[in-house]
């Protein structure tokens, strides 16, 4: 495990994948390896820091804050209608969850198995130690991993599930002027009506929102900033350490691991598929006027899979601009990825599941 | 609840409830922006 977390550590500071996660995770699954370092007994260095904000679920809650705070859903506001392949690009998540069943998975398990296919660490992470903790360190790693992967993992699956002509497909632009009240009314409605119909997801829901709501009401800029910045990095700092600890050898060294990161592959892969397969509904539907390309940006792995989808369309047709409709999409995802997750934990409260 | 029960309840309601959401939220968008129109622009001068 002492290699393994070296192996994290090289790819966070070499390879530069997520290393913000990934060298605190690397260097906690060091220490907590340490024979007879007991980090994570009772009473121990690291085991304080998951007490308070691993166990209680805090720190990815504050994490969500500041991430709220740094989105900007402008482009979303601007084509609502996009929102709906942030919706289809969290189907990875609930295909994988039958399939990690299917594998042998115990049901809370397979739910923590499946929720990296949200695309977004502090989700994974909120889900995993609410049902599963002993899972938390794979899945935390798969989750961080992979989304630094999306660039290598999209592309090819954007060029087989459409054709050439799709791909060439030029969007207009679409420019509304959205008002300032739109766009402080947006996180505030969208928290009510949100949290009224999935309640267990009113944690995540409502963290999110308040640190847009702070960045979009410019009157608690010292708030904001704090939000993004302070606070986020000390979380971040902390809960890497704390999940790098729970990779104790004992734990993590099963075949089940291995079954676990190879699911969160297949994961985000479903998510992708499903997100171009509706982007060619939305295609059909509008007469053409919509490049599928887009709906692989409808995972929360926000921006960069916008990226990758106005790179991709540019090979195909230079005159194709992709950026601006694949950060609605992008938007819609992480909004997405935050009700699918608020939704499953309703539904799971409502079959008398209640994590810990 | 055996285990294929969960699995198909949860997939279900979890697609169809996650898509039902976001279409409603997308509906509020709408809303909002013709509620809270943003101020029209100043007439040109000269």
């Amino acid at each position: 495990m002492i290699l393994i977390g070296s192996v994290l550590l090289y790819l966070g500071i070499r390879k530069g994948y997520e290393p913000l996660l990934l060298v605190p995770i690397g260097f906690g699954a060091i220490l907590v390896n340490i024979p007879l370092s007991e980090m994570m007994a009772e009473g121990g260095f690291i085991r304080f820091f998951y007490d308070i904000g691993v166990r209680t679920e805090i720190f990815p809650l504050l994490i969500f804050v500041g991430i709220g705070a740094m989105t900007d859903f402008q482009p979303l506001l601007e084509n609502p209608k996009i929102i709906l392949l942030g919706a289809a690009g969290q189907f990875g998540i609930f295909i994988t969850l039958l399939l990690a069943l299917a594998l042998g998975f115990d049901k809370l398990d397979a739910v923590a198995v499946s929720i990296i296919g949200a695309c977004d660490g502090p989700t994974a992470i909120y889900v995993s130690s609410k049902f599963a903790p002993h899972m938390l360190g794979a899945v935390s790693v798969a989750a961080y991993s992979y989304m630094s992967l999306v660039p290598l993992i999209q592309p090819p699956i954007m060029r087989v599930l459409t054709t050439e002509k799709e791909r060439m497909i030029v969007m207009g632009a679409v420019k509304q002027p959205i008002s300032q009240t739109t766009k402080i009314m947006f996180p505030i409605v969208v928290t009510i009506f949100a949290s009224i119909l999935a309640p267990k997801g009113a944690p995540l829901i409502g963290t999110v929102m308040l640190g847009n709501l702070m960045k979009e009401c410019s009157v608690v800029d010292r708030l904001k900033r704090a939000s993004e910045n302070e606070i986020a990095n000390i979380v971040t700092l902390l809960l890497g350490l704390c999940i790098g600890a729970t990779m104790e050898a004992d734990k993590f060294l099963h075949a089940q691991t291995l079954i676990v990161l190879a699911l969160g592959f297949v994961a985000i892969s479903l998510d992708t598929a499903v997100g171009i397969l509706f982007g060619k509904l939305m295609c059909l539907l509008t007469g053409g006027k919509i490049n599928p390309l887009i709906g692989a940006a409808g995972i929360s792995a926000f921006p960069m899979s916008a990226r990758v989808v106005q790179a991709e369309g540019q090979k195909y047709n230079k005159k194709s601009y992709l950026l601006m409709h694949a950060m609605s999409a992008n938007a819609g995802g992480q909004i997405g990825s935050v009700i699918a997750a608020a939704v499953m934990l309703s539904v799971l409260q409502g079959m008398g599941i209640v994590g810990q | 609840m055996d285990t294929w029960t969960f699995g198909w309840t949860l997939a279900l309601i979890g697609m169809s409830g996650t898509m039902l959401v976001l279409w409603v939220l997308s509906l509020l968008i709408l809303l909002i922006r013709k509620v809270f129109p943003p101020p029209a622009a100043a007439p040109k001068k000269g």
